[in-house]
């Protein structure tokens, strides 16, 4: 059978292709962890939990950076998912048709932009921007941790309303997917109780409700990893505070910022391992979010609706 | 209508309004960056900008020959290894939807996707760099290829399912073989959009900067060695941008707009070649 082996063979010579992909992220994570092996073990979870950062004495610890990755990340996430919600739902449920296209590509024009274009604009325009809010903050509120530090400009709130505006299309553009399949029976089901607009809308994203998580949490994942616009605006200055206004640093940001300059292994080792970091907790966060997205979309296929068959007037009669 | 019935319109009508409203305030800063790359950029542009080197600090003038050539070089290579190898992948993915073997994958080309560029940076460093304690335009391009896989990975399979179930079948039923059906029917009808998915990706990858700090790194005279450490676009507006200097930032600003007009030009292009091969599917 000559067909039949032709069609292994294509078969197997497109998998090895496909097996390719699966081997480029095994091996990123096993050359992470290699490459890292003498500060993972000279350091082991000390480096998760101090803060000095000496490479002249090679002395390592990465608190402040993982602090600075989750403090500017969840700010940006407390930005965005509102707005990116209220997008999803706006081109979902309530704009006009002829709206819905072009509406739903300018939102995704802003995942277009590099983020290098992003950390230019952050330096040049919302850094002084951010500068005129912090002077015009008055003293009173200075006193509160939340704002103290110097009116510099770059820092925290910088880094996260530019992350916030990164992450925006990619949640909305996912969240508007979950709305799109969920069912309409759901929103009929709603308005036959006399459900307003906005009830009928709750309904939906109920229905939607784990995958409208998961594609926040797509939004979290892509914020963690930025680099460079973030790298540009927040100061870096490696610091555990929870002040918006100060400086600080990111795990993106100081692999960015020292990479070319580990002189030493160790170093560079202690980098790597940041990277190491990086890697797990977005692929985690990824993960989950695919899980979710996914769960949501199949319940949304899944069930057909049972309809009852109609009583025919014929069959009553007999 | 009771007055309860009432109070839940008007509250309905304020939660329109305040989404709505999310997408104007979404829209202000896309506005704002599109503004100032535009009024800063195109000002900035000009011929030399396209044809001349870099000038050393002090002098005004020069260009960003160097970084464009550096970039095309850098994406060149990227696509040659994405493109095969994402290519085929996604034809894998489309002719074998349903096996555990294609979801494990599939799954795989999603967790790359979702990798932080940097750390991808890192692994190319690790792989190409280290080994010869060299920066390297190869290392550079291999680095935005990893990054550009999954993308085509997802263009091709969609793009493939998007081909009317009658072409496959049709050839399948005329005694053609896998290949043959994929590679003489398939793939050429979905040739035209799988490209402009292209396109895209190599747009996406040319902004890139972080995988590119570490292993093309920069270079202020002219290469065109594989090689060799070579300039690019982004690591020269990056550098630029952090400068003291206002030429410089002027010349971040050009290289910005480049980029931007690049991107949009190529995005343009691809949504308009989609929708050419979704209403060609529904007719």
């Amino acid at each position: 059978m000559k067909r039949s082996s032709d069609d292994r063979s294509f078969r197997i010579g497109t998998g090895a292709f496909a097996a390719l992909v699966l081997l480029i992220v095994l091996g990123i994570a096993f050359e992470l962890t290699r490459q890292s092996a003498l500060s993972i073990t000279k350091f082991g979870l000390k480096f998760w939990t101090t803060s000095t950062w000496d490479p002249v004495s090679g002395d390592f610890g990465a608190l402040p950076f993982i602090w600075g990755t989750l403090y500017s990340s969840i700010l940006a996430l407390l930005l965005a998912t509102p707005i990116a919600l209220g997008i999803a739902i706006f081109i979902s449920e309530l704009s006009p048709r002829v709206l819905r296209q072009p509406l739903a590509y300018l939102t995704e024009l802003l995942a277009a932009i590099p983020s290098i274009v992003y950390g230019l604009w952050g330096v040049f325009v919302l850094v002084p921007l951010v500068r005129k809010l912090e002077l015009a903050t008055p003293a009173a509120f200075k006193k509160i941790p939340l704002f103290s530090g110097p009116p510099l400009g770059v820092g925290m709130l910088a880094a996260a309303l530019i992350l916030a505006v990164m992450v925006i299309p990619f949640t909305s553009s996912v969240a508007r997917e979950i709305l799109k399949n969920v069912p309409s029976t759901q929103r009929e089901a709603a308005y036959a109780l006399g459900a307003t607009r906005w009830e009928a809308i709750k309904v939906a994203i109920g229905f939607g409700k784990s995958g409208i998580i998961g594609a926040v949490m797509l939004g979290f994942g892509r914020a963690l990893g930025e680099t460079m616009a973030v790298t540009m605006v927040i100061g870096n200055s490696p610091q555990v505070s929870a002040s918006l206004f100060k400086p600080q640093y990111t795990m993106a940001a100081v692999i960015a910022n020292e990479f070319t300059e580990a002189a030493d292994e160790l170093y560079l080792h202690a980098l790597i391992e940041i990277g190491l970091l990086l890697f797990i907790i977005t692929v985690g966060v990824n993960l989950l979010s695919r899980i979710l997205i996914w769960s949501t979309k199949r319940r949304a296929i899944a069930p057909p609706v049972v309809t009852p068959t109609p009583i025919v007037a014929e069959e009553v009669a007999a | 209508m009771t007055a309860n019935l009432r109070r839940r319109k008007l509250f309905s009508r304020f939660f329109e309004i305040l989404c709505g409203l999310a997408v104007v305030i979404a829209l202000i800063p896309l506005a704002m960056i599109l503004f100032y790359v535009i009024k800063e950029g195109a000002g900035a542009m000009n011929f030399d900008f396209f044809t001349k080197m870099p000038k050393p600090v002090g002098e005004s003038g020069g260009g960003m020959a160097n970084a464009i050539v550096g970039t095309l070089i850098l994406i060149g290579i990227a696509a040659l290894f994405a493109v095969p190898v994402g290519g085929i992948c996604g034809i894998h993915l489309a002719e074998y939807p349903g096996t555990k073997f294609s979801s494990v994958v599939r799954f795989a080309a999603d967790v790359l996707n979702g990798v932080p560029s940097i750390v991808v940076g890192i692994f190319a460093y690790g792989i190409l760099v280290l080994p010869v304690k060299r920066f390297s335009a190869i290392a550079g391009g291999v680095a935005l290829g990893l990054l550009m896989v999954p993308i085509v990975v997802r263009t091709t399979e969609e793009l493939i399912r998007l081909v009317p179930g009658g072409l496959r079948e049709g050839a399948l039923a005329l005694g053609a073989t896998r290949s043959r059906a994929v590679f003489g029917v398939i793939l050429p009808a979905a040739l035209p959009g799988i490209l402009t998915g292209i396109l895209v990706a190599l747009a996406r990858v040319a902004g890139e900067t972080a995988p590119l700090l570490f292993t093309a790194f920069n270079n202020r005279f002219w290469s065109t060695s594989l090689t060799q450490p070579i300039a690019s676009l982004t690591v020269q507006v990056f550098t630029y941008a952090i400068s003291p200097y206002d030429d410089w930032h002027r010349q971040a600003w050009a290289g910005a707009f480049l980029l931007v007009m690049i991107i949009l030009t190529l995005s343009i292009a691809a949504r308009l070649a989609v929708r050419r091969l979704e209403r060609m599917n529904r007719s």
